[in-house]
């Protein structure tokens, strides 16, 4: 692809504007892989993909998974249920053990931040992040992204707010990254408590009024709230956290009418959205899951290509 | 054994000798200090005009020894200390057991003395098993050789108690050094704020330390008793210990190398190496720190020296252990980030790294070149350029941030109590 240099997708920092958009039209070209009878191109055909999960997910692995399958990868799963310390070894340790075997691409799920990096670093195959810590959940913000463009024909210019806890959110801060890079305008809506200091630095507007933001938004992404947070003393009540920051569809007639409403799931259905909201016409929840597949297989397809080159 | 060090331009905390002088030292003291000295002597250093200044203190190391030898032993720690220039240090007694009793002490003052390069103080655990729940027997661990208490790596959390350790310390004529950390508030593994929001890691906050520091300030000021704050890293703790000086508050406070040389931004590499307790801080505090030390705010510099096995630093950012070994790129970093920025002066280097330390602790014979006083000496060259190499790292730990960087200022020579402890190749 033309202009793509990158080996690794570690977060949206490392990609400018114009390889986000050419994720987004190598993803257009492979959705429509996914509809048709036989859903395998042959593009990765020999190639190895691993998936070192070392947190539960149940969505983002099958997604990658299909997405590396469609494109004829061999893949493998390995699930790390306790931490390496744990075991008196170290990731790189078991990182390399891995590398060892010969595989082309890493994809790294894990609940510490910086591991993708250190990963990346260390080894020879590309490494994709599928999420680390707090930190960042690239191909979420680029699947977000594509749904956008795809249902709104542009992100530059469209006002998005991103409502939840954003203080313990990957999503957010990769959403955020990709969103102000593509210029649309980004306001964070949550409880003080959850609101990461400095945030405002990323070229965002705070709000702790969903109320402010609803009338003015093209887009709304919710995020998960987890229920520690109340016992983490974040939040009085979970009860408090709906009537505040809670979408119902009374509160959805203040917004736009063909506002999108978006989740990166699993939703909490009755916290951030109510049922009725979740599953409603503004939704496109599914949606995203649906490109999730297509951009996934755009980010392997392209990073294939690059490692390509290089040997 | 004498050794007569000749032509060496002398640097003690509040002057730097015009003319280069010689040194002899005979059965572990000064003897004489005189522009040229015709006695004979075991044996002579030609100086050149090198500096000697008085062997650096430290008040705040971790020898690992007992329980964690696989870190650093109380062998591997002196010699690392005394490549670094260091004559006397004290070890904190996070130690496993604890240094909570006299025969822990005592076990490590006999090791010490065996290896014998370096005069190792033991602190010995404000509370039983540095727990915070109980006192422990001060007055025990005073007899048996402890030169301070701390209950470092944690703060005695409860105000009760900790008003009653420093009674009873005042009792014992101990220094109370305290790690000011409030559990509650810290939570995380790096500085609160825009860079944590960045790489997703949880924060500590600022508050975090100084609201202890505040809290003791209070307790020191209602006692009427001295404490001493470990390695601080904010801003306004350094404000907050400036305030209580000028209010006659008997408070001493010491900051580590790595809080006036690197910011949190070092730790977007996720080299575990960077991440340490208290966090490395903003700008900011990095730029309060240097003012601290160079208007007196902060009397010393302490390395808080902190071996870590490889193994161990190999770990997920989160689930690595805090800490940075220091003692041999304590020097290299004050000179490069202090001296020769022209922050603060040699003299003042010897003040905050060796004669104001000795003070803290009551050594009166240590941390200045004088006749009468212990030969506890270094010797360096100002001019000498070096790189760090993990290779050439003595310590049994090799987790240093520092790796690879290029320092000016290299200790040529170590003598502790009249006897080389260190010489340079």
């Amino acid at each position: 692809m033309i202009g793509w240099k990158h080996g690794d997708l570690l977060d949206l920092n490392d990609l400018t504007r114009e390889d986000i958009e050419t994720v987004i039209e190598t993803a257009k070209a492979f959705k429509e892989v996914s509809t048709r009878d036989i859903k395998k191109v042959p593009a990765l055909r020999g190639k190895t993909v691993v998936m070192l999960f070392a947190e539960p997910s149940t969505r983002t692995r099958i997604s990658f998974e299909l997405a590396a399958k469609r494109l004829s990868a061999d893949t493998l799963n390995v699930t790390v249920s306790t931490s390496s310390t744990q075991k008196g070894e170290t990731l790189l340790d078991m990182a390399k053990n891995i590398e060892a075997m010969n595989v082309d691409m890493i994809i790294v799920r894990h609940k510490s931040a910086g591991v993708p990096q250190v990963l990346a670093r260390a080894l020879k195959p590309g490494v994709i992040n599928a999420g680390d810590g707090c930190r960042a959940h690239p191909t979420q913000a680029l699947l977000d992204m594509f749904t956008i463009q795809e249902k709104l024909g542009r992100i530059e210019g469209l006002k998005v707010a991103i409502i939840g806890d954003i203080l313990h959110s990957r999503v957010a801060r990769s959403d955020i990254d990709g969103l102000v890079k593509m210029g649309a305008h980004v306001t964070l809506c949550g409880p003080s408590t959850l609101m990461p200091p400095g945030i405002e630095r990323q070229g965002v507007g705070v709000t702790y009024k969903l109320d402010d933001v609803l009338p003015e938004s093209d887009v709304l992404m919710f995020l998960r709230l987890q229920k520690e947070r109340q016992e983490e003393k974040y939040l009085p009540s979970i009860r408090e956290y709906v009537q505040h920051f809670g979408l119902t569809t009374e509160r959805l007639k203040r917004a736009k009418k063909d506002v999108l409403v978006m989740h990166p799931g699993p939703v909490n259905r009755g916290v951030e959205l109510s049922a009725e909201v979740a599953d409603g016409i503004n939704s496109v929840i599914l949606e995203q899951v649906t490109n999730g597949v297509a951009v996934r297989m755009a980010i392997l397809y392209l990073l294939f290509g690059k490692k390509e080159k290089v040997s | 054994m004498s050794i007569l060090i000749k032509k060496a331009i002398i640097i003690n905390s509040t002057s730097m000798s015009k003319e280069p002088q010689d040194i002899l030292i005979e059965r572990g003291s000064i003897v004489k200090i005189a522009a040229k000295i015709l006695d004979s002597a075991d044996k002579t250093i030609e100086a050149n005009g090198k500096y000697v200044l008085p062997g650096l203190v430290d008040l705040h190391c971790h020898l690992r020894d007992p329980g964690f030898e696989h870190k650093e032993t109380i062998e591997t720690g002196s010699r690392s200390a005394a490549k670094g220039g260091f004559t006397t240090i004290v070890c904190m007694p996070n130690t496993n057991p604890v240094i909570d009793n006299a025969k822990i002490v005592e076990g490590i003052l006999k090791e010490a003395k065996r290896v014998g390069l370096v005069h190792v103080l033991p602190a010995g655990a404000i509370t039983k098993g540095q727990k915070g729940e109980e006192l422990a027997d001060i007055m025990e661990l005073k007899n048996a050789g402890c030169a301070a208490l701390s209950d470092d790596g944690r703060t005695v959390h409860n105000s009760q108690l900790m008003r009653h350790a420093l009674e009873y310390a005042k009792m014992a004529n101990l220094l109370i050094m305290e790690h000011c950390e409030d559990p509650t508030v810290s939570r995380g593994s790096m500085n609160e704020g825009f860079y944590s929001t960045l790489l997703g890691l949880k924060g500590i906050p600022d508050i975090a330390e100084t609201i202890i520091v505040a809290r003791d300030i209070e307790l020191a000021r209602y006692l009427k008793t001295r404490i001493h704050f470990c390695h601080m890293s904010a801003k306004r703790s350094v404000e907050l210990i400036r305030q209580a000086k000028a209010q006659g508050v008997a408070v001493t406070a010491e900051s580590c190398p790595h809080h006036f040389s690197l910011t949190e931004e070092a730790l977007q590499s996720f080299n575990t190496h960077t991440k340490v307790n208290p966090p490395l801080r903003t700008k900011e505090d990095v730029e309060a720190i240097k003012l601290g030390l160079k208007d007196g705010t902060i009397d010393c510099i302490s390395t808080d020296h902190a071996p870590h096995a490889r193994e161990e630093k190999e770990l997920e950012f989160d689930a690595s252990p805090v800490g940075m070994i220091g003692f041999e790129t304590a020097l290299g970093l004050a000179v490069r980030e202090l001296v020769e920025t022209k922050c603060i002066t040699w003299s003042t280097l010897v003040e905050k790294m060796s004669f104001g330390p000795a003070k803290i602790l009551g050594l009166q014979n240590k941390g200045e070149v004088a006749e009468g006083k212990d030969a506890d000496i270094v010797i360096v060259d100002p001019q000498k350029e070096w790189v760090l190499k993990e290779e050439e790292i003595v310590s049994k730990s090799k987790n240093s941030p520092f790796i690879g960087q290029a320092f000016k200022g290299a200790v040529e020579t170590t003598i502790c109590s009249g006897k080389i402890s260190y010489q340079a190749q």
